[in-house]
């Protein structure tokens, strides 16, 4: 055994050899390190999930490797570190992670008292609920008396309690603590309705439902009862990191409502619209502004798409998720999703 | 005696057809009584109906070849999802064209952990065998390794002290001055190494590309965490069940301290400590890697637990065992080394290796702070809306690659179990 031991310890010192460090402000360790560092959730689909070949994938993840895009003009120079719930703001808090992407919902408390920065908000979710199709059920004003499944001790359990109360309806709670027991309880018939945040309805639907049910036997109810607005974060400290973090995804928004896409944006650098021009870079200033390359639009336009691309392909109707856009549509559309202008 | 005839012509007549082979044994364990011969014609029956509904699930009516979910669903097993989806569930977001480096760590482990299981290894070949696989498996993890000036100091120095810890009494003089140089170079060198006169010096192996543990994943991850988690432990358990024993009362208490205190809170907050106290404590900016931390973790988790069971097995010793030893002038590592942890260790086999199984599966409690073991690797395959809702293959996978592990394990404890015990087998 005191073999084995010598032996680990030259192993030990193999794996301490894999320690990172950075030092100074935030930009800077991240141009020296050539690389952006983004925490993300473990495992969500639509918002970030891992492809057969272990490429991760989905609309948290697109934000990353459109602020990688706009400072270094390349959008895979993103290393991904999966965090959970728990220690998320930990790991932003210590360095570990430049950034989130991870479906945070954006408060005022973890804006302030966490010293935290929320650059904007990629995903407008909001509770809601999904029904067995054979229900019959059209609306949540419908549900008078029905068995919920919902998890203890959230915000969720909160707001159904207050909605039904509101409404003058009642409702038999199901408590269970793990989401794996839910969805079961809730695809065995033990409740009528299971409640959480919409996007995560739309994927347990698409992803978790049992073999001979299909998603399509469940609907989600159209009625939003909460506001959970989900962004990306960053920590206090390094001010021009966060506006880029925040502009990268701004221009994806802003990509979309002049109608440059990852197919067409060739072609736009030859417009004479001035904001495209200012947009993409023709007209310099923007980029010099941000401290990126001033072509940082065109990159993050050409490599991950505007933000409707980005919307349809990994959560939207191109995905298996057929998550509507709601209110994630444009403003011109009668959506929340509105960019500040680049100028 | 009346016997007719003489006992030399007396033939053996065979047992009655009913009372030997498959019928007489059926009809001796399974319809002994009528109760018994309906109570096995129900199990039977129940058992044929499970297996046939689980065979037309798992084999017949299931589908090897679809491309995607859609195609599966109706059927019985979607087998294909495994197909699409076993390199990701063993070696997690490792570069893809690059699997076949955690493939060949995961061998050269296996081949590592088959090889120190022979007894006749049990010597100074485990040192050679345990140093050449870490080092192939952790080359083709890492791609490239960096050994510094100061370990290797550092392995000097323990090498020259367990020699003469060892063979104090043994040693030719030459054999004793090689050990008090290695000793003398390794403390010097790393005093001047802390000191800063040495530089910061190291031997770079680089003939792969370097991959950071961050895209570990799978089955190597679950290997390297059980693995070298036990590997570490083992020594350390050993140390901390002396220590307990110690007539030092500082020893003793520290030991007894850290036992109690380890084994009084849960794996799950030790991690959640190691990945969400320990980055507030350090300077800003300095980040341990996150593999490095569950590995510690599970060292000092599993350390703990092995040490209860090693003290177990030292209590069992008479103490005549402890006299005669002092009596022969054995000093206390030959006493330990030679006469005590032998025979301790013997007792303590079957639960040491009851807390290894043990661990092998705990490995998968490092979700949650973000690593992803096999577990977690399979658990990651089914959020693929693309090949949705079909959780039972995956586990039924998942939990099969465990068993043939874990049943691998408590196979050989029971082997050991006997070859050990020869000596006391009458």
């Amino acid at each position: 055994m005191l073999k084995k031991m010598a032996a680990g310890v030259v192993t030990a010192g193999l794996i301490g050899v894999a320690g990172t460090a950075h030092a100074g402000k935030d930009l800077d360790a991240v141009k020296a390190r050539g690389q952006l560092i983004c925490g993300i959730a473990t495992g969500v689909a639509g918002f970030a999930q891992q492809d057969d070949k272990g490429k991760w994938l989905g609309l948290d993840i697109d934000v990353c490797r459109a602020v990688s895009a706009a400072i270094f003009g390349d959008a895979e120079k993103v290393k991904y570190v999966p965090t959970t719930a728990q220690q998320r703001f930990t790991a932003l808090q210590s360095g570990e992670v430049d950034m989130l992407s991870r479906t945070t919902t954006y408060t005022l408390t973890r804006d302030t008292a966490l010293g935290l920065e929320f650059t904007g908000i990629n995903y407008y979710d909001g509770q809601g609920f999904m029904v067995p199709k054979k229900l019959g059920v059209k609306s949540a004003k419908e549900l008078n008396g029905a068995t919920v499944c919902v998890q203890p001790g959230t915000t969720t359990e909160l707001n159904l309690a207050d909605y039904f109360r509101a409404n003058k309806m009642t409702f038999k709670p199901v408590v269970i603590e793990k989401v794996e027991e839910i969805r079961a309880a809730f695809y065995a018939g033990r409740c009528d309705v299971y409640t959480t945040d919409a996007s995560g309805l739309y994927s347990t639907r698409a992803a978790n439902t049992p073999a001979p049910l299909k998603p399509d036997d469940f609907v989600i109810l159209p009625e939003i009862i909460s506001k959970e607005p989900l962004g990306p974060v960053v920590r206090h400290g390094d001010n021009q990191f966060t506006d880029i973090v925040r502009w990268a995804f701004y221009a994806m928004v802003e990509a979309e409502e002049h109608g440059i896409t990852s197919k067409n944006v060739d072609e736009m650098l030859k417009s004479d619209n001035p904001s495209i021009k200012r947009i993409l870079g023709v007209t310099p200033g923007m980029g010099k502004a941000l401290g990126v390359d001033e072509k940082w639009v065109y990159n993050i336009v050409k490599q991950v798409g505007n933000y409707g691309e980005s919307f349809d392909r990994n959560v939207g109707m191109g995905s298996q998720l057929k998550i509507a856009r709601g209110l994630n549509a444009l403003w011109t559309n009668g959506g929340l999703q509105y960019s500040p202008p680049i100028r | 005696m009346t016997d007719a005839m003489p006992a030399g012509d007396r033939k053996p007549i065979a047992p009655p057809v009913d009372e030997t082979g498959p019928l007489g044994w059926a009809r001796k364990n399974l319809f002994s009584s009528w109760g018994n011969g309906i109570t096995t014609i129900v199990l039977l029956a129940f058992v044929v109906w499970v297996l046939d509904w689980f065979l037309e699930w798992a084999l017949f009516t299931a589908n090897f070849t679809a491309t995607t979910g859609a195609e599966c669903r109706g059927g019985g097993a979607c087998w294909a999802l495994i197909r699409e989806k076993f390199r990701y569930i063993f070696f997690g977001s490792f570069p893809y064209e690059q699997h076949w480096r955690p493939l060949f760590a995961v061998i050269a482990m296996l081949a590592m952990l088959v090889l120190s299981a022979d007894r006749r290894m049990w010597n100074w070949r485990l040192l050679v065998i345990w140093g050449v696989g870490s080092f192939v498996t952790f080359l083709l993890m890492f791609g490239q390794l960096h050994i510094p000036l100061s370990l290797i100091l550092a392995v000097a120095l323990i090498a020259g002290g367990i020699g003469l810890a060892l063979r104090s009494g043994l040693a030719t003089p030459s054999e004793r001055m090689a050990y008090y140089a290695l000793v003398g170079i390794g403390a010097v060198g790393l005093v001047l190494r802390i000191a800063g006169v040495l530089p910061s010096w190291s031997i770079a192996i680089a003939p792969l590309s370097y991959v950071e543990t961050s895209l570990w994943g799978g089955l190597p991850v679950t290997l390297i965490l059980a693995t070298y988690g036990l590997a570490f432990a083992f020594p350390y358990g050993i140390l901390l069940a002396l220590g307990r024993r110690s007539n030092l009362p500082l020893i003793k208490g520290l030991c007894v301290g850290f036992i109690e205190l380890i084994r009084g809170v849960p794996l799950i907050s030790l991690l959640i400590m190691a990945s969400v106290m320990l980055p507030l404590f350090l300077p800003s900016g300095t980040t341990i890697d996150k593999f490095l931390r569950a590995q510690v973790a599970v060292i000092l988790f599993a350390g703990a637990y092995i040490a209860e069971v090693i003290r177990g097995g030292l209590q069992s010793l008479p103490k005549g065992q402890f006299e005669a030893a002092d009596a022969m002038g054995l000093n206390y590592p030959q006493k330990t080394l030679l006469i005590i942890l032998p025979q301790a260790l013997r007792v303590v086999i079957p639960p040491l290796i009851n807390t290894f199984i043990g661990f092998f599966k705990d490995t998968s409690l490092v979700l949650i702070i973000g690593i992803f073991d096999f577990l977690n690797t399979a658990n990651q395959a089914l959020v693929d809306p693309n090949w949705a809702g079909f959780p039972g293959e995956v586990y039924l996978f998942a939990a099969f690659v465990y068993f043939i592990f874990c049943y691998s394990m408590s196979r050989y404890s029971k082997y050991l179990e006997l070859e050990l015990n020869k000596g006391t087998r009458r």
